[in-house]
């Protein structure tokens, strides 16, 4: 746990003396790199790594063209995304209904003269098949295969038997979901409810953690780092813990019970925030952990590009090989404390009073 | 804005468009046909180790507590033996007491009986003889006195072979 707090302060360090670095060695060797072919620019290659794209790169100059799946007021627009780049991967017009062109990795509207339609662009609603959709696809296909083959081995083999093979895989962690996250947090009464809910975030994450780990096909996407993929499971979790909630919980967050009046004043706007803040920090703390994650790794590896000789990946692949190891922890981690997180604050929000003989108790004497 | 400079934290309509769906894709069909049947499956397990256990547990006390009545009830056949023994025993040694007594006083009154008879007897035969010798006297006499007046010598040695002829018996 130590060494996962330690991340962040790691990756901004990290990242801060690369770009440092990157900038004094890019404005001294400027006229010398600029002749030879492809310059080097660290930010722009772990940034390439860490966004979404339009088409998947395998290797070299083998790249997969995905669909592009565009809406806009003249309707819905389906093409391959090779359109969009000629054969040295660098973006061109594509004529559609609209022109379109990328730029920085999105798809724009452009006018006759190449330049961006900023009014026009506002209105594109971009539903591409992008590398993270289909990461997360594949992620999906994986999912329902493993866990639809270990719950059917329930009813092959019936309950009398011991768990085996992905049956054997699956049942300690569905256990360890029930048992550590669901049941403390949300209590024996009402977890059972929350059960799919749990087990389907917790596995979700836990997949794309680690296909983004993978660093060749199918992996190499970066989808739970991504603000949107987390955005969303934030969002179902806010939806969930709201659709949770009781009197009990409101009147917590609107006028603490047991408290100066003056006091209640105060907590509410606080606790008001809370009720946004919880998501929100789900969604940044995913995020944020899992593209630490990457960059860090990215950094190591460019650690060779940079010194622009091959004896620094003797520093760099140990390196490389250790982060990959906390990786695959904070992979976990990340997957249970999204869960129990979200467990947490559905157990806060549907938890009954048990203040009431307090008060109770606290008004008779009172009254006496 | 700090969204638009930074591409990272600008989430992409269509990647939340696309995870919603298979998000809730993934929540319908794997809530339906896999954890459901998985919880249901494993807490069924569950109790029913539960519930063997809980049985087994109630068989080993059932268990103890017939050895336990086992235990006693042989003990007390045990005592019953010991007591029967006993008894049985006492029973024997009374009876041999009994009967050697009887023995005692049957003898004693068989002793008694012959004393009476042997008496009875020498009585008689005392009686006998005494009549017998009272005859004899009487008859030696008789005889004594017809020799006497022969002989007086001759009366002697008669006497003397008379007494010889006179054998008590």
């Amino acid at each position: 746990m130590a060494l996962y707090r330690l991340k962040p302060l790691l990756v901004v360090s990290f990242v801060s003396i690369f770009l440092l670095n990157t900038i004094s060695l890019f404005a001294n060797e400027k006229p010398a790199a600029s002749k030879e072919e492809g310059s080097f620019n660290v930010t722009e290659t772990i940034l390439e790594h860490i966004k979404d794209d339009h088409s998947w790169h395998l290797w070299g100059h083998t790249t997969i063209a995905l669909p592009v799946i565009l809406y806009s007021p003249q309707g819905f627009e389906v093409f391959s995304s090779a359109k969009l780049v000629d054969e040295h991967h660098e973006p061109v017009v594509y004529k559609g209904k609209s022109d379109y062109k990328l730029v920085e990795g999105k798809t724009k509207i452009v006018n006759a003269a190449g330049e961006v339609d900023v009014e026009a662009s506002k209105k594109l609603w971009d539903f591409s098949i992008t590398k993270n959709v289909a990461s997360l696809f594949i992620s999906v296909i994986i999912l329902l295969l493993v866990v639809l083959t270990a719950a059917g081995a329930y009813k092959k083999t019936g309950i009398t038997t011991a768990p085996k093979g992905l049956q054997s895989f699956m049942e300690p962690i569905v256990l360890f979901v029930r048992d550590e996250i669901a049941l403390p947090n949300i209590g024996a009464k009402r977890y059972a409810k929350y059960m799919p809910f749990l087990l389907t975030i917790f596995f979700l994450i836990l997949t794309n953690n680690f296909l983004g780990l993978i660093p060749l096909f199918p992996g190499g996407a970066n989808v739970s780092g991504n603000i949107a993929f987390t955005m969303t499971l934030a969002v179902c979790v806010f939806i969930v813990v709201n659709l949770s909630s009781n009197k009990n919980y409101w009147e917590h967050i609107f006028w603490m019970p047991g408290m100066h009046w003056s006091m209640k004043l105060f907590l509410a706007p606080i606790e008001l925030i809370g009720v946004f803040n919880k998501p929100i920090s789900l969604m940044i703390r995913l995020f944020a952990n899992i593209t630490a994650g990457h960059i860090l790794v990215l950094s190591l590896v460019c650690l060779i590009f940079i010194f622009k000789t091959v004896y620094a990946a003797a520093v760099a692949v140990p390196f490389v090989i250790f982060i990959f190891l906390i990786e695959l922890l904070v992979a976990f981690l990340q997957a249970y404390i999204f869960t129990m997180l979200t467990a947490m604050y559905i157990g806060m929000a549907s938890e009954e009073a048990h203040h009431d003989h307090h008060e109770h108790a606290a008004n008779e004497l009172a009254h006496h | 804005m700090f969204l638009e400079i930074n591409p990272l934290v600008l989430p992409d309509i269509g990647l939340v468009f696309w995870n919603t769906v298979a998000f809730i894709g993934l929540l319908v069909v794997l809530g339906k046909f896999a954890w459901k049947p998985m919880l249901k499956a494993i807490s069924d397990r569950e109790k029913g180790i539960e519930d063997s256990l809980a049985k087994a547990d109630k068989m080993k006390a059932d268990l103890t507590a017939m050895q336990n009545e086992n235990e006693t009830l042989l003990a007390k056949a045990r005592e019953e033996r010991a007591t029967l023994i006993k008894e049985a025993k006492e029973a024997s040694e009374k009876m041999i007491a009994e009967a050697k007594d009887k023995a005692k006083s049957e003898y004693e009154r068989i002793v008694a009986d012959a004393q009476v008879a042997i008496n009875q007897q020498k009585n008689a035969a005392l009686t006998e003889v005494k009549n017998q010798v009272g005859s004899l006297v009487v008859e030696v006499a008789e005889k004594v006195l017809r020799r006497e007046l022969t002989n007086k010598a001759e009366q002697e040695t008669y006497i003397k072979q008379l007494a010889d002829g006179v054998k008590l018996n």
